[in-house]
């Protein structure tokens, strides 16, 4: 009877307005079995630890198309460290040259995926590195 | 027991924690919930129930606001649907309540129904609790879209608000038994659509053939353009008196016991039944009984009666 279910944020931080990426990684994550919650556009570094936090998630994907990626992701892999929250998996898709890839490893991002990814690999790479915790 | 005592100390990660606990099914939460019931019974807890698309988030979102505004802390349960096919689910309604994410007054939970119906989870009693124990002087719990016949909200909430919109269906639609009985407060939100005057009259109309329903209580229908922010604060300002007209009545007693009896019967329920099924499971009666169905050798009704007397009244 008790059983963990996997369950991932979704988010967009920053100002970039483009949702679809994330909504079609969403759905993928839905079809997989994945409780999801979707957490929309235009987050703040805060209001994505705060979120993630409270709906006790195993792992976050981030989206951001922005260009904003070095500022932005270090700083939300900062505040999770600072909140205690390490332990969630972070990983983040978009448009992001392979220069920057390294950096953002560094900074904590577990996974970098850049455009031309398929869902089944994103899907696959969840399952195969994010267990529910116990 | 860790995890209930640090929830009194207000530790947020514990409290996520042990409603993903509760959700899941652990038993270990049973023992949790039992340390947090006495700190229980305080939250202000209000219902927004209605169907798919009629704002309900972005209510929710802004009745958050006005509490907040009145110095209330708040909790938000959000309920979504569950996929029957893969079992995952999309919990969206955070995306209109986000600006309250990182503010410490508010703590909000999605959660999904799980193949649960009646428009909540199985867990959302539960969960309302560990708000209830944590502080929040009022908690919202938003149901998943419903049609004419989830009324679970009605028994877990002080005050139940049916949200409807223009434009949903004829007048017969009002007349129909179902979560048009169940509103303590009625709200037309997307109130500037053309339509908007005559559901609000509709509504007002069934109200009015509804007799004995209020027991003193006159459901009154409210207009609101949510996403304007527009009247929000008399909504409040409607919660606030039918919680006064609960207490002042002395309503709030019979409330309570309906909800206490309900909660008691459910847990008792699924307990039994979890004991009893466990045990056939594992001894392999329960495969027995449905093969023996297959062949029509064996009826349903006697295999239930037999498993009853063995399992309850003969001892275990």
């Amino acid at each position: 009877m008790a059983e963990r279910k996997l369950r991932v944020m979704v988010g967009k931080p920053g100002l970039d307005g483009h949702d679809r990426g994330a909504k079609i990684i969403a759905r993928a994550f839905r079809d997989a079995g994945f409780e999801v919650i979707y957490t929309g556009l235009h987050q703040t570094p805060e209001q994505i630890v705060a979120a993630a936090i409270q709906e006790d998630v195993d792992c976050v994907g981030l989206s951001i198309l922005s260009g904003a990626h070095n500022t932005l992701l270090p700083r939300v892999c900062e505040l999770f460290r600072e909140k205690q929250a390490a332990d969630i998996a972070l990983f983040c898709g978009g448009v992001i040259p392979d220069d920057d890839i390294p950096g953002l490893k560094a900074a904590g991002m577990k996974e970098v995926f850049t455009p031309g990814t398929s869902t089944e690999d994103i899907v696959k790479w969840v399952k195969d590195n994010v267990q529910p915790r116990a | 027991m860790a995890l209930a005592e640090k929830i009194l100390t207000g530790d947020i990660r514990a409290a996520a924690r042990l409603m993903r606990d509760i959700d899941d099914g652990f038993r270990s939460a049973v023992d949790e919930l039992k340390i947090l019931y006495p700190h229980t019974g305080k939250a202000y807890i209000i219902g927004i129930t209605g169907p798919p698309g009629a704002g309900k988030s972005t209510l929710v979102d802004q009745i958050t606001a006005a509490y907040r505004q009145r110095g209330k802390t708040v909790g938000i349960v959000a309920i979504d649907p569950t996929s029957p096919f893969t079992g995952g689910a999309i919990l969206g309604d955070r995306i209109r309540m986000n600006r309250h994410a990182d503010d410490p007054g508010v703590f909000i939970r999605s959660l999904a129904t799980r193949g649960h119906l009646g428009g909540l989870s199985r867990s959302t009693g539960d969960v309302v609790n560990v708000l209830d124990a944590m502080g929040m002087d009022v908690v919202i719990v938003e149901t998943v879209g419903v049609g004419q016949d989830e009324i679970d909200i009605v028994s877990m909430a002080h005050t139940t608000t049916v949200v409807m919109v223009p434009g949903l269906g004829d007048d017969i639609q009002a007349i129909k038994a179902g979560i048009l009985e169940i509103g303590d407060v009625f709200v037309v939100n997307k109130a500037d659509r053309d339509d908007a005057d005559r559901t609000v009259r509709e509504l007002v109309t069934m109200l009015e053939m509804n007799p004995d329903r209020g027991r003193g209580w006159q459901p009154h229908v409210l207009k609101t353009e949510a996403s304007r922010n527009r009247g929000i604060e008399e909504l409040v300002d409607e919660f606030e008196s039918h919680r006064g007209y609960l207490h002042d009545s002395g309503a709030i007693r019979h409330l309570l016991e309906e909800k206490n009896a309900k909660q008691f019967l459910e847990i008792l329920r699924e307990r039994l039944f979890s004991e009893v099924f466990g045990h056939i499971e594992v001894n392999g009666r329960f495969r027995e009984i449905v093969a023996g169905m297959m062949t029509r050798e064996k009826d349903p009704y006697s295999a239930v009666e037999e498993i009853v007397a063995e399992r309850l009244l003969v001892g275990p």
